[in-house]
């Protein structure tokens, strides 16, 4: 039937009964910007023919047959590139599809990103999903619904705005009614999408915006097969790496016989940097690394920053300068001046549990199944440091433990096709352990910032500078020199050069630049190449301490101006939808200014995230024990507008969680580091926030706009809550923290307990 | 050595000195009890063995003969769910989930042996877990209603999970 060809399928015109379908543009399947997670500037795509850009991904992949599929049997298959990680893209998607499709969203067989049968959605990041893979589905979706009553009106012989399709069935106004499977032919659904779709009216959604309860949460609370972690392949090895005790070091001279000879153990793999073992049962696996780590003598170099002092070094570090925002010139109003300077450390992703990755050589193909968030790029890296040809490697999505941006996914997935490479015929599962996932994965960049700003008479804002400086936040494969592997092997390559890209997705300034309205602006990246920790895309890039900064220095010109901080934010903002946003989480928490008691303050934050997506507002009561320094959370409230609200619990399960995620961070995170090593290797050295430091309650109001467009939401709550948190421990204290994290030591510091 | 998993009595070619999870994730084919740290820091790996919440990752199975060892399988299963699986799946209280069939029996081992804990009780036992994603106030909210569902569950026997 119609299967779908990847990649690039030639174009056909096709004449259906109708002679409606005759499409005129030719496939762009370039390598496209995702949220400046591109390490070189992204040319956008040429149109080879002119006319309007075709919805979402649909613009890469126009053919319809690449994300729809239907069966003579009447079984629906819809593909997308993205992957899910936790965040509920199963279920939103097939929400989209089903609702355009007529069919029931339980009925829809959904296969997501695999090299071999999917479409190149680049990564699942910036929080794009609905966004771009979820439009080009309902666009998609629509279009061959179309297409079917088409089919079907000549069929039946009924005039096709009489035909109404329901239930995977089409049916006149006499009751006759034919199944989709019966009018499918062909190829059928191989033609490109057209730029206008005939898309559902709000008012008669079945799916979208409708609770619908996760396909996937069945499975994993019943112990069924749900992560890469969970595959068992015949005849499977395991295999577990063996890391350099630091970066920059070299391994001496080595003989592993006596690894060869443990028991259990099939191969010992060692080139260059890169050691390896892998043995019948994983317990032998573990017990063999153990021994070679023992045995394995390495060079070591003292090359990392002084930890203490990040701030003058990521000033000393500067490469180059790049204007992020300029707006007016008059930098010399005002009344009276202001600054403030605030400090992120490096912070990890530390998934809860490490990568993984199983891969298989088997007939000289190289399959890779890996947690990656982006199975087309990581197959060219991993096709590079194979020396094979693109066709020869196939990468397929499996779900892994939590994935917050670029963590060790595709390092994982390249240590198994490595050591796959040597056992050929064998699949092998490489399973990092939890120091290896603290130590490798790329950090989130230390980022400092300065900002400066002018008040009138009449408390408003006239100028405002703001300066950053920070590493790229993209480090991504591409090329094989982005998995370490690929650096470790002998025959070494060289990590990417990181070069400063500052476009509108924002990445090191993402949301550098305040909503706010704001006559006088310049805002500057001080672009800090060099890398000496491993760093790479962290939930949010450089939002989080933007967000963390603008909203906290906010708050201190508030103060200035001897306003309100919500009346503050309102006297600066003409968005409405922001506006909005704002006042709906300031009344739900019944925001005031009355006094409160001794230890307890409230804090209040905005942003939107990227200035392109979801609207997060939220307001919070802390509490500031000052002989511990300890802080506690007795109530969160936060307000979201992402667009068209598709799966409202999933907006709220992901805001819930973005929060909770962002409180950690800013109040225990932090990489730490001696002159050579990371010395944050587990939990106990990498604290993250347990049970004990929840909030009390935490609500999540959406503001829903229905059949507005999809905004990206899954990252937006990250940089507010930790302005929020900085805003409520100096209303509480009468003072204000500027470096993350707020641990104990750092709040009795700054209260000077 | 024989090993006691979920009421069924499973023959296993061993070292003794292996972790039960390997042993449970591998030679038993069961898929929920997670490997998180290998350190008992985080609670992936949690199962319970006579009735108590255990670290898996950290327990080899010379410990364990003659031993009731229960996991997530031991609950329910996808098409009859027991009442802390129910609970879970009504909250829909997960992102990634990996970290959730080890909350799942750290809860079930409270509320077995303390049918009425209180909310604080739950938190506090709780501690020993982690979650990256933030999915702890759904959590909570799942082993609180299961707390509901296991009494009701109790009331009325013979509908509870079927042993594998």
């Amino acid at each position: 039937m119609n299967a779908p060809r990847f990649p690039n399928v030639t174009r056909r015109n096709l004449l259906l009964g109708t002679g409606a379908l005759v499409v005129s543009f030719s496939l762009r399947n370039q390598v496209f910007a995702q949220e400046g997670e591109l390490n070189v500037p992204a040319k956008p795509p040429e149109p080879v023919a002119p006319g309007p850009k075709l919805p979402g991904s649909l613009a890469d992949t126009p053919s319809l047959d690449a994300w729809i599929r239907i069966d003579a049997d009447s079984s629906v298959t819809v593909y997308t590139g993205k992957a899910e990680l936790g965040q509920g893209t199963k279920t939103s998607l097939r929400q989209i599809a089903a609702e355009e499709l007529e069919v029931p969203p339980a009925s829809i067989k959904l296969i997501t990103a695999d090299t071999a049968i999917t479409p190149n959605e680049g990564f699942t990041a910036g929080s794009q999903t609905v966004q771009n893979s979820g439009t080009a589905i309902r666009n998609a979706a629509a279009q061959v619904r179309e297409i079917l009553i088409q089919q079907a009106s000549s069929k039946l012989q009924v005039p096709a705005d009489q035909l109404k399709a329901k239930n995977g069935r089409i049916t006149g106004p006499d009751g006759k009614s034919i199944g989709y499977g019966e009018v499918v032919m062909t190829d059928m659904l191989h033609v490109d999408a057209q730029p206008k779709s005939k898309l559902k009216s709000p008012e008669a959604y079945q799916y979208i915006g409708k609770p619908f309860a996760r396909v996937d949460i069945p499975a994993k609370v019943t112990g069924g097969q749900a992560y890469v972690q969970d595959m068992r392949l015949p005849g499977m090895v395991h295999a577990r790496v063996v890391r350099p005790p630091s970066w920059f070091a070299t391994l001496k001279d080595i003989d592993t016989a006596s690894i060869k000879a443990m028991p259990g153990v099939v191969a010992v793999i060692h080139d260059g940097n890169f050691l390896a073992v892998a043995a019948e049962k994983e317990f032998q696996a573990v017990q063999a690394m153990r021994a070679l780590t023992n045995l394995a003598e390495w060079e070591e170099k003292p090359r990392l920053p002084n930890e203490q002092d990040m701030a003058a070094v990521l000033q000393k570090s500067e490469s180059e300068q790049g204007v992020v925002a300029e707006a007016g010139a008059d930098f010399a109003g005002g009344t009276e001046t202001f600054s403030a300077q605030f400090l992120r450390p490096y912070q990890m992703h530390a998934s809860i549990g490490p990568s993984c990755s199983v891969a298989h050589l088997d007939n000289g193909t190289m399959t890779v199944w890996t947690h990656t968030q982006g199975v087309y790029p990581d197959r060219k890296a991993i096709a590079q440091m194979l020396g094979m040809p693109l066709d020869k490697v196939r990468c397929i999505h499996t779900e892994g433990s939590g994935c917050y941006g670029h963590n060790g996914a595709d390092d994982a997935a390249g240590d198994a096709a490595l050591i796959a490479r040597a056992l050929p015929g064998r699949p092998v599962k490489v399973q990092w352990m939890r120091d290896q996932e603290h130590l490798w994965e790329p950090y989130g960049p230390a980022m400092l910032t300065k900002v400066s700003a002018s008040l009138d008479a009449s408390g408003k804002i006239v100028n405002w500078k703001y300066d950053l400086w920070s590493n790229t936040h993209s480090a991504r494969p591409g090329s094989a020199g982005a998995l370490l592997p690929g650096q470790l092997m002998a025959s070494g390559y060289p990590p990417d050069k990181p070069v400063m890209n500052i476009t509108p997705l924002g990445n090191g300034d993402r949301n550098a630049i305040p909503l706010y309205s704001i006559p006088n602006m310049r805002v500057l990246w001080h672009f800090v190449a060099d890398m000496p920790v491993r760093v790479s895309s962290l939930r949010g890039l450089g939002a989080y301490a933007n967000v963390f900064s603008i909203e906290s220095f906010m708050d201190q010109l508030a103060k200035e101006a001897g306003t309100d901080p919500v009346e503050f934010r309102l006297k600066h903002m003409d968005d409405p939808r922001a506006r909005k946003v704002i006042t709906t989480a300031a009344e739900a928490f019944s925001w005031s200014n009355e006094p409160m008691p001794e230890g307890r303050g409230r804090g209040f934050a905005f942003a939107k995230y990227k200035n392109h997506a979801a609207y997060l507002a939220l307001a919070m009561e802390i509490d500031v024990d000052k002989e511990t320094g300890k802080i506690r959370i007795p109530r969160i409230v936060s307000a979201v507008d992402c667009g068209e609200a598709v799966a409202p619990d999933s907006i709220r399960n992901q805001t819930e969680g973005g929060i909770i995620q962002s409180l950690s961070w800013t109040l225990y995170e932090e990489v730490n580091f001696d002159n050579t090593r990371i010395t944050s290797s587990d939990w106990s050295t990498y604290p993250i926030l347990r049970f004990s430091a929840v909030p009390g309650s935490l609500d999540v109001h959406i503001v829903d706009n229905p059949g507005s467009p999809y905004l990206g939401v899954a990252e937006a709550a990250q940089g507010p809550t930790s302005a929020a948190i900085a805003n409520a421990i100096a209303n509480a204290t009468g003072k204000r923290i500027y470096n993350l994290p707020f641990s104990p030591a750092r709040v009795k510091a700054t209260l000077g307990v | 050595m024989k090993l006691n998993v979920n009421g069924s009595t499973h023959e296993v070619d061993a070292d003794p000195a292996t972790p039960l999870l390997y042993v449970l994730r591998n030679d038993l084919e069961l898929n929920a009890a997670k490997f998180g740290c290998g350190l008992g820091q985080c609670g992936a790996c949690t199962v319970m063995v006579d009735g108590k919440a255990i670290f898996s990752c950290l327990t080899p199975i010379l410990l364990l003969e003659g031993r009731e060892i229960k996991t997530v399988e031991g609950l329910g299963t996808i098409d009859n769910p027991g009442p802390m699986q129910q609970a879970f799946i009504e909250e829909q209280a997960a992102q990634c989930g990996y970290c959730i069939p080890g909350m799942m029996m750290r809860a079930q081992a409270l509320l077995q042996s303390k049918p009425d804990a209180s909310d604080a009780e739950i938190q506090t036992t709780l501690e020993p877990n982690l979650c990256r994603c933030g999915t702890h106030m759904r959590i909570l909210k799942a082993v609180r209603r299961a707390r509901e569902l296991m009494k009701t569950a109790a009331a009325t026997p013979a509908s509870g999970g079927r042993k594998i």
